[in-house]
């Protein structure tokens, strides 16, 4: 049954044979092996532009390797793992999430004037419950819809609503605006799959339009403001915090279509481009490898977020549906985030570019949620 | 879920069919979105970045050219520029300062000192990532030590410089003057002009006082270029373009460093100046104040308490008596008093007055005393001369009148800086009726005539001016104004003295009978100066002068010996040597000397003695 799935991507019909015979063996392993592909393409890619975004720093490049292995392995033990243990396990992960996260504000370590991070006992390092609440929330909100009739109530949504803002509330109180938005847009996107009317999201986004006065003059911190504000204009500030988007901007234009080679960009390997290992490391690529490396790259990202977005219609089960959607372009935002605030077209916000930005943490969530994904499809529901 | 119904559930799949193919469209706008961002940036605005990119890697920066160097006349090295090494710091490459002066001060020590000067460069304007100065002249130990660390010291580092080292120290220190760290009054001036701006690209110090700052710019030089490769932090990575500096030119002064040496040895422990003249060229030989001050000292910045230390110092080091020391000239007057009578016909050679010990004008209360009691007794103008006479010349003075002797003393350059390039000289008072008006004084009085006959009253000169007139009395009239400049890279200067006119006198004759009384002033049987004959190797003309510091009252008893040291008399000497061919003018004063021919006159003699002999005298 999985093999038709496969037989019906495969394009060649040369490659047809050996396709469906590793497609037979990925589905016994529960994995998608388009998917699979893609994303081991990208993390190569990843590897490849830390090394020159890290100052050409080989242990680095080996640190991540690591975590790769880390994430895949993950992502194996996650996909083996059928639907409804998630979906058993889904309302208890928020739950505790939410836990860890009051725990965070009473007795949280912090870096930057914020608590992010609890301190483990013993050996464990340090925990950022947030990256829990980011796979927990859609779990739990896909789990809440997916007992309730499609499409949702206006009742059935305000109770989700509430799940939601729980944790974003958390988070935002930490503070951590950039977090906090994305975990709860995690949430919307299940409702918006969950089939919720388009009356309703429009309402939605010109609630969330009137609410950012709102925002600026009571909630955000004074370097939230600076970071819009230098977003709105890099130049005022050349050399604090306009810097990194003035020295971004000038390593992708001087980059221009094809690039000025691996390890020749004069931006990164000169130390110009700042933080040209973890969220600019987009910028790195841009300059080396030119318009037609980015092009590339974001090829990649398309296919997967398509590929993420068909398995899930794909999916048996409401729940898997709604979550592996939500997953697929939670995905989608971080890309979109991270490349728009490298080319300065969004605020500069701490969001690194999936499985290419440095960070073990990032990369075994993020490939932790494509097992998720990929668990949601291969599983079938049979007594 | 699966109590549903099929109808339901293929309802819902086609639902959420249709919401991924709505969210597919939204990313896939989305990511378009970004390419047409990035195909901006990387190609419409390909050039701009491009530019800012290569601009970011490559820096134009500018190269100081050396300064040039001072020499003597006879080639001794005054100024020359040594390497030295110094810790700077770029602010802006630091995180934390306070950690990174703190860890430097464990690694060489930085005083409270350098920390305030350190602050004061950083407030100067200065363009960003200009590196800032903390400690200068390391040791080989303090460099080692910084390097060893320069891996936690990001934004700190090590340079060589060139810095101006005067190795003739305190003798030079008034007539070279130093150069100091630019300061923010210095870079206003260097910014009102957009060639000097560009030319003190590079340059950290500028000529403050003296020779250094009257010709800072024959000294500066040209300023090079090199285009280097540098990473974010700053650091050279490699040298692609280079121009080089020229520097700049290298200054022969007139100045003879053995007689400049000389007169600081004799002044030892003293207050005073000794200006020394080459007659023939106007040549500045001698300019010497004492107390003088380490010069080296401005160069790398002198500490508040040692300038405060300086300043304090009641003996002013830092004050220039040479040229800026203003002392009434006394009887070294007289031989231009006389000559101005003699030309006002107001006496001659054969007139003889009796002095009784003082004078009196007429329908006039007051004595005007000689400085010797019971008097002088019959002189003639040679005698009066030779025992400096103060009776004899109040009474010419008196006859010439004030209209007759101001403007004959002014063709010697009294009361006017004749200087071409002594940037400290001023110009001292010659006072006429205007002047005595125009300063509040009310008219000019009879007894004004005759204080100024002995060089006394409203009239005051600097030491160079006295040994100007004296090398323009000494050269019979022919004017060269006094110059320290010689020769500019071994060129020789020539300097036009301008509309000077030289001085003529009716009788010409009157030059050679003065010198001949100046002469005896040495050799003569009461000659004031008589103490030099005991070491007289070359014809000397002289006179002594006597200036008060207080005015004596009215039958007043004179008691030197009660006076406080300070309140003693200064004694000037003026003399040019040889008499028939006159080579070397001079003018020395000791303050509060006292005795002429004690204290002042032997320096002279000294000086005109190594001039013209090589010997010391």
């Amino acid at each position: 049954m999985a093999s038709t799935d496969f037989s019906r991507t495969v394009s060649t019909p040369a490659q047809h044979h050996s396709f469906e015979r590793s497609g037979a063996f990925f589905a016994k392993l529960h994995l998608d092996l388009v998917l699979f592909v893609l994303i081991l393409l990208l993390s190569a890619t990843g590897l490849l532009m830390l090394y020159s975004g890290s100052g050409q720093e080989m242990g680095l490049v080996k640190r991540q390797a690591i975590h790769f292995g880390i994430g895949l392995v993950a992502m194996i033990i996650a996909a083996q793992i059928p639907p409804r243990v998630y979906q058993l396990v889904a309302p208890w992960a928020l739950a505790f999430g939410t836990l860890l996260l009051v725990g965070v504000l009473v007795a949280g370590v912090g870096a930057k004037g914020a608590q992010r991070w609890l301190d483990l006992p013993g050996p464990l390092p340090r925990f950022q419950p947030s990256e829990l609440v980011k796979l927990a929330l859609p779990l739990a909100v896909a789990w809440f819809m997916a007992k309730r009739p499609v499409p949702p109530r206006f009742r059935d949504l305000l109770q989700a609503l509430v799940i939601i803002m729980l944790p974003t509330v958390l988070i935002l109180k930490q503070p951590d605006l950039g977090t906090s938005i994305l975990i709860s847009t995690s949430g919307l996107l299940v409702l918006f799959f969950a089939g919720m009317s388009w009356w309703l999201i429009g309402g939605m986004i010109a609630l969330v339009a009137a609410m950012a006065p709102v925002m600026w003059f009571f909630v955000m911190h004074a370097y939230q403001k600076q970071r819009v504000l230098t977003f709105l204009n890099p130049e005022s500030d050349p050399l604090g915090t306009g810097w990194n988007i003035i020295q971004s901007k000038t390593a992708i234009g001087s980059g221009g279509v094809h690039g000025k080679g691996y390890l020749q960009g004069t931006q990164s390997q000169l130390e110009f481009l700042p933080e040209s290992h973890t969220d600019f490391i987009i910028a790195v690529l841009a300059e080396e490898l030119g318009l037609i490396g980015f092009c590339l790259l974001l090829t990649l990202y398309a296919l997967i977020i398509l590929r993420c977005l068909y398995i899930a219609s794909r999916c048996e089960t409401l729940f898997g549906r709604l979550l592996s959607g939500s997953m697929s372009v939670t995905f989608f935002i971080y890309v979109f985030v991270n490349i728009g605030m490298v080319s300065g077209i969004l605020p500069v916000v701490g969001v690194p570019l999936p499985l290419v930005s440095y960070g073990g943490t990032s990369v075994v969530s993020l490939l932790l949620g494509f097992g998720l994904i990929m668990s949601m499809y291969t599983h079938r529901q049979r007594k | 879920m699966w109590e549903q119904s099929i109808r339901d559930k293929s309802y819902e799949r086609r639902l959420f069919r249709a919401r991924a193919i709505a969210a597919a469209v939204i990313v896939l706008v989305a990511l378009s979105c970004l390419v047409w961002r990035m195909t901006y940036l990387q190609v419409a605005l390909h050039d701009k970045y491009a530019d800012l990119s290569e601009n970011n890697r490559v820096q134009i920066r500018p190269i100081a050219p050396n300064r040039g160097l001072i020499y003597d006349r006879n080639g001794v090295l005054l100024a020359e520029n040594i390497p030295a090494y110094s810790l700077t710091l770029v602010p802006e490459r630091i995180d934390d300062l306070d950690a990174t002066l703190a860890f430097l001060d464990e690694l060489v020590g930085i005083s409270e000192r350098d920390l305030e000067q350190f602050e004061r460069r950083r407030s100067y304007r200065r363009r960003p990532y200009d590196p800032v100065v903390l400690r200068q002249r390391l040791s080989e130990d303090e460099i080692a030590a910084i390097m060893v660390n320069r891996f936690y010291l990001p934004g700190v580092d090590v340079e060589a410089q060139l810095i101006r080292h005067y190795p003739q120290g305190e003798a030079f220190a008034h007539v070279l003057g130093y150069v100091g760290r630019i300061n923010q009054k210095d870079q206003e001036r260097i910014e009102g002009d957009e060639d000097s701006q560009r030319r003190y690209s590079a340059t950290s110090h500028i000529g403050k006082t003296g020779v250094e700052r009257r010709y800072e710019s024959l000294l500066h030089g040209e300023v090079g270029y090199e285009k280097v490769e540098t990473n974010a932090r700053g650091r050279l990575l490699r040298t692609l373009e280079r121009e080089n500096p020229s520097p700049g030119n290298d200054l022969t002064l007139h100045l003879d460093s053995r007689l400049q040496l000389l007169a600081a040895e004799q002044l030892q422990g003293r207050r005073g100046a000794v200006v020394a003249i080459e007659v023939e060229t106007g040549g500045i030989l001698t300019l010497y104040s004492n107390p003088g001050f380490d010069p080296n000292a401005f160069v790398t910045g002198i500490s508040y308490a040692d300038y405060e230390a300086l300043t304090g110092d009641p003996d002013k080091p830092l004050y220039d008596r040479a040229t800026r020391g203003v002392y009434p000239p006394a009887s070294t007057l007289k031989p231009f008093v006389g000559l101005a009578a003699l030309e006002a016909g107001a006496t001659s050679w054969k007139y003889t007055i009796r002095d009784i010990g003082w004078y009196q004008l007429e329908n006039d209360e007051r004595f005007y005393r000689d400085w010797k009691r019971e008097g002088h007794g019959k002189v003639d103008l040679k005698e009066a001369m030779v025992q400096s006479c103060d009776t004899y010349f109040y009474d010419i003075a008196v006859k010439t009148g004030i209209d007759g002797i101001s403007p004959f003393l002014a063709q010697f350059g009294f009361g006017r800086d004749m200087s071409a390039d002594v940037i400290s000289a001023i110009s001292g008072i010659l006072p006429d009726r205007d002047w005595k008006r125009n300063s509040g004084r009310g008219p000019w009085y009879p007894g004004d005539t005759v204080n100024l006959g002995i060089g006394q009253g409203y009239m005051s000169v600097t030491p160079l001016q006295l040994a100007t007139a004296t090398a323009v009395l000494a050269n019979r009239g022919r004017w060269q104004v006094p110059r320290l400049l010689a020769a500019e890279n071994d060129e020789r200067v020539v300097l036009d003295h301008g509309d000077i006119p030289d001085i003529v006198l009716k009788d010409p004759g009157d030059w050679d009978r003065m010198f001949q009384s100046m002469k005896e002033v040495i050799t003569g049987r009461h000659g004031t100066a008589r103490s030099l004959l005991r070491n007289l190797q070359f014809p000397i003309a002289g006179k002594t002068g006597t200036a008060q510091v207080v005015g004596i009252e009215q039958d007043a008893e004179y008691d030197s010996e009660a006076l406080q040291e300070r309140l003693r008399d200064h004694a000037w000497f003026m003399a040019f040597a040889p008499i028939d061919k006159p080579q070397i003018a001079i003018a020395v004063i000791v303050e509060n000397g006292e005795s002429s021919g004690r204290t002042a006159a032997p320096i002279a003699q000294s000086l005109i003695n190594q001039y013209l002999g090589g010997a010391e005298g």
